[in-house]
């Protein structure tokens, strides 16, 4: 008692610093994200004290080997926060269509981009990869999460991370460095979160009762270090004042360049790779009821793939300034990159052998080999869009967008989808999802999406770069600027098409696994039924030696 | 195979295994990233180019804070179709003192590298008020806010003196004279002898069209008029024809 006393007491101490610190801000967004601190510290106080009653472990929880109350909040975070990313992912979309639908200043395209790309990858991606990595650490190591309390601050220390960063976009505040957009004081915060990640993934693999520790988690301790490599360094900064949201990066110009590169391909490479193909290494095997295919090629493939993709990032600096033999290294080690990452790939989908006839039958498996297919093709087109020839049309243009939209939408958002699939039902224990037809209504409208997507934006990319450069007869430019802006127009609308069949497909899953939750089960046919054919029941005609 | 008994240790120890990831990982950032620091060719040094002015600084800040590197580079790449688009290709000296860098990697509208002196001030606060009613191509969002906000100077000489910690070579008078070097240069009727010294071509003048305040549309426009007007090109011979 007197332990959760004192722990009650020091959560209000520092809501009350927090609040003097709101009262003395120099700037409003300052004083509004100080005012968010303290009432999360109040609302851990409370919690703290057992006083909020959705936030106590159930008995269930208590007497079960595993420690699974954080993984179910994760899963329904994943869901809502994947929710906000694509409707956000929406919005802009329709704005690039129809600039009428800006409206100065807070919900100007310029601000709702970066709550878009952050929403997608650290809320729907980051709280996917909590909630995966605390039950697949569990389940691989035999044993209960280590720290229970630390846990649910990493949780839901994360989601404030998430709150303070999206309000601050809207509200202006902004490194302006893509996907490291946080403030200082944001940066700070998630520093801290994400040791006590650390510390509880660690701790937990510490205390297994298996002599290995499964492929799955080398990839999750891969991720975990490296993002808290990349993040601390890339995010170093000088506030202008500790009682204001402005600070200036430590870096400037070609530097800081490299280093945002750096920290932005690998939170590529470890964030929605590394980290993704954890999920894949537990999640495919498990549904699929085979295992790993090779633990050799899941070897090479590991470390060869976390050595290579550090060195990635300067294609995404072709031709600027930064010097050459930067670019010739990011270039080549991207081709390189494209081997281990195929590696992972055949890894994943040769784990179906015999059990290929499971992407007919099981809408999740078919989720699964429709991400890893996404994967492959992603990762094929990365390695020759950094090719510097190929480079030179595509940058600046909608085919990047193209590119990583089939890499998000199709391999982090399906093998997100289908482990929650798999999850849910487990987790609230259910005996079967409430139905497998909308799973199959959600990949096909899922995967429709993101072919039109794709391939509008492919186009669009395609267009714009020839449409740049395109000399006439006459030795000069044909194109304005403005003309190239106006061809893109149809392209747009085709990618809100797009954008939209993948939204409503996600509304199906948020229903599917709401009644699931609920415990109901939808009355439905099953999936495949074929009919009774008798003429084609018979056995297989013996081969005829000639 | 040898490697797989040597794996074998390291799958069973965390210890291991997280020392050996972070050495992995630690390589590549190492060798590609620590040299630009260390290597003088990396940025070779061109005349002219000076660190801005608190008013466009102040506009910079603005430009980072409505995130106009969403849809805007400013990096022209050396190729003839960018070159006679945009101007002189970019060189690395041209944002040594810009932190963060705003390379951006999208260009849903054109290239600002070298915008500066190529439309008036009066096309720049019209364009961002309603860009459509310029450019009915075009499909950015309306700015017009900004020529109400009144810009906050007031200490810009703190923000002066974070990014002088970070390197860029402001002067203890160019702090302590932030305040009033914004009022200066945003006033068509101030003495601006003192500004233009310490910062050679900073232009004072009255850049949003309303010459009774000093608002947020000043501050921007005149960051966007300056940049990529420092280095006179007229100047620099190529390397070739300086040996001979």
């Amino acid at each position: 008692m007197e332990a959760i006393f004192v722990r009650s007491l020091a959560w209000v101490a520092l809501a009350a610093i927090a609040l003097l610190m709101a009262a003395g801000a120099h700037d409003g967004a300052f004083a509004v994200h100080m005012t968010i601190f303290a009432i999360a510290g109040l609302i851990a106080a409370f919690a703290g004290a057992q006083g909020i009653a959705i936030l106590r472990p159930t008995a269930r929880d208590l007497a079960g080997r595993y420690d699974d109350q954080v993984v179910r909040w994760g899963v329904i975070a994943t869901v809502f926060w994947g929710m906000v990313g694509f409707l956000v992912g929406l919005v802009i979309a329709t704005q690039l269509a129809f600039p009428l639908l800006n409206f100065e200043p807070y919900l100007n395209f310029g601000r709702l981009r970066p709550l878009h790309t952050s929403a997608v990858i650290f809320a729907f991606g980051g709280n996917a990869l909590l909630a995966t990595s605390f039950y697949v650490v569990q389940r691989t190591g035999r044993v209960r999460l280590a720290f229970p309390s630390l846990a649910r601050f990493v949780f839901w220390g994360y989601q404030l991370f998430i709150i303070l960063a999206a309000t601050g976009y809207v509200l202006g505040v902004t490194e302006a460095r893509e996907y490291a957009e946080p403030e200082w004081y944001v940066d700070l915060w998630l520093t801290v979160v994400w040791v006590a990640y650390a510390a509880v993934f660690i701790a937990t693999v510490v205390r297994r009762r298996e002599p290995h520790i499964y492929v799955a988690n080398w990839f999750y301790l891969a991720f975990i270090i490296t993002i808290a490599v990349l993040h601390i360094v890339n995010n170093l900064a000088v506030p202008v004042s500790f009682l204001g949201s402005k600070s200036y990066s430590a870096f400037a110009g070609v530097q800081d360049a490299l280093t945002q590169w750096w920290y932005g391909h690998n939170a590529v490479g470890f964030f929605l790779t590394a980290g993704f193909l954890a999920m894949m290494y537990y999640f495919v095997p498990k549904q699929a009821e085979r295992p790993v295919y090779s633990y050799r090629l899941s070897i090479v493939h590991f470390w060869s793939l976390i050595f290579l993709y550090i060195w990635a990032g300067p294609h995404h600096l072709h031709y600027t300034a930064l010097p050459d033999w930067a670019q010739t290294l990011g270039m080549v080690f991207s081709v390189m990159l494209w081997m281990p990452s195929w590696g992972g790939m055949i890894n994943g989908l040769m784990t179906l052998n015999g059990a290929w006839d499971k992407i007919r039958t099981d809408p999740i498996i078919r989720m699964m080999v429709a991400a890893l297919a996404f994967y492959g093709m992603s990762t094929f087109e990365g390695p020759m869009m950094s090719v510097k020839t190929v480079n030179s049309l595509s940058h600046y243009t909608n085919w990047t967008i193209g590119h990583v939209h089939s890499g998000a939408l199709g391999w982090n958002g399906m093998i997100t989808f289908a482990a929650i699939y798999y999850l849910v039902p487990r987790l609230w224990h259910r005996e079967r999802l409430y139905s497998l037809r909308f799973v199959n209504w959600h990949f096909w409208l899922a995967v429709v999406g993101i072919a039109l997507y794709a391939s509008s934006m492919w186009v669009a990319g395609i267009t714009q770069g020839l449409m740049w450069r395109e000399y006439g007869a006459d030795g000069y430019l044909v194109y304005s600027f403005a003309d190239v802006v106006k061809a893109m127009h149809p392209y747009y609308v085709m990618r809100i098409g797009g954008g939209l069949l993948y939204f409503v497909g996600a509304i199906l899953m948020v229903w599917n696994v709401w009644a699931t939750i609920l415990g109901k089960q939808r009355r439905e046919a099953p999936l495949h039924q074929a009919a009774y054919d008798a003429a084609a029941d018979r056995p297989l005609p013996a081969k005829v030696e000639g | 195979m040898a490697m797989l008994q040597f794996h074998k240790k390291l799958e069973r120890n965390i210890t291991l295994l997280a020392v050996a990831t972070l050495i992995t990982v630690a390589i590549g950032g190492i060798v590609e990233i620590a040299p630009l620091f260390y290597i003088d060719q990396t940025i070779e040094r061109v005349q002219g180019v000076r660190p801005l002015t608190p008013l466009e600084q102040a506009g910079r800040d603005v430009y980072v804070r409505e995130g106009c590197y969403t849809c805007h580079s400013q990096m022209i790449r050396p190729f003839r179709d960018e070159v006679e688009r945009y101007g002189h290709y970019s060189l690395a000296a041209e944002s040594m003192y810009d932190h963060p860098f705003q390379w951006g990697s999208e260009r849903t509208g054109p290239d600002l590298a070298r915008v500066g002196g190529r439309y008036s001030d009066e096309w720049h606060a019209q364009h961002l008020t309603d860009p459509r009613s310029v450019v009915p191509e075009s499909i950015m969002p309306k700015y017009g806010f900004l020529a109400d906000r009144d810009l906050d100077s007031a200490g810009y000489g703190a923000n002066l003196a974070a990014l002088s910690d970070v390197g860029v070579p402001y002067s203890k008078e160019d702090i302590a004279k932030a305040d009033s070097d914004i009022q200066v240069q945003a006033r068509a009727d101030s003495d601006a002898a003192d500004l233009e010294r310490r910062y050679p071509d900073a232009k004072a003048r009255d850049y949003d069209g309303n010459p009774n305040r000093v608002t947020e549309m000043d501050a921007l426009v005149a960051y966007l008029q300056q940049l990529g007007t420092h280095v006179d090109f007229r100047k620099v011979q190529p390397q070739e024809e300086d040996q001979r």
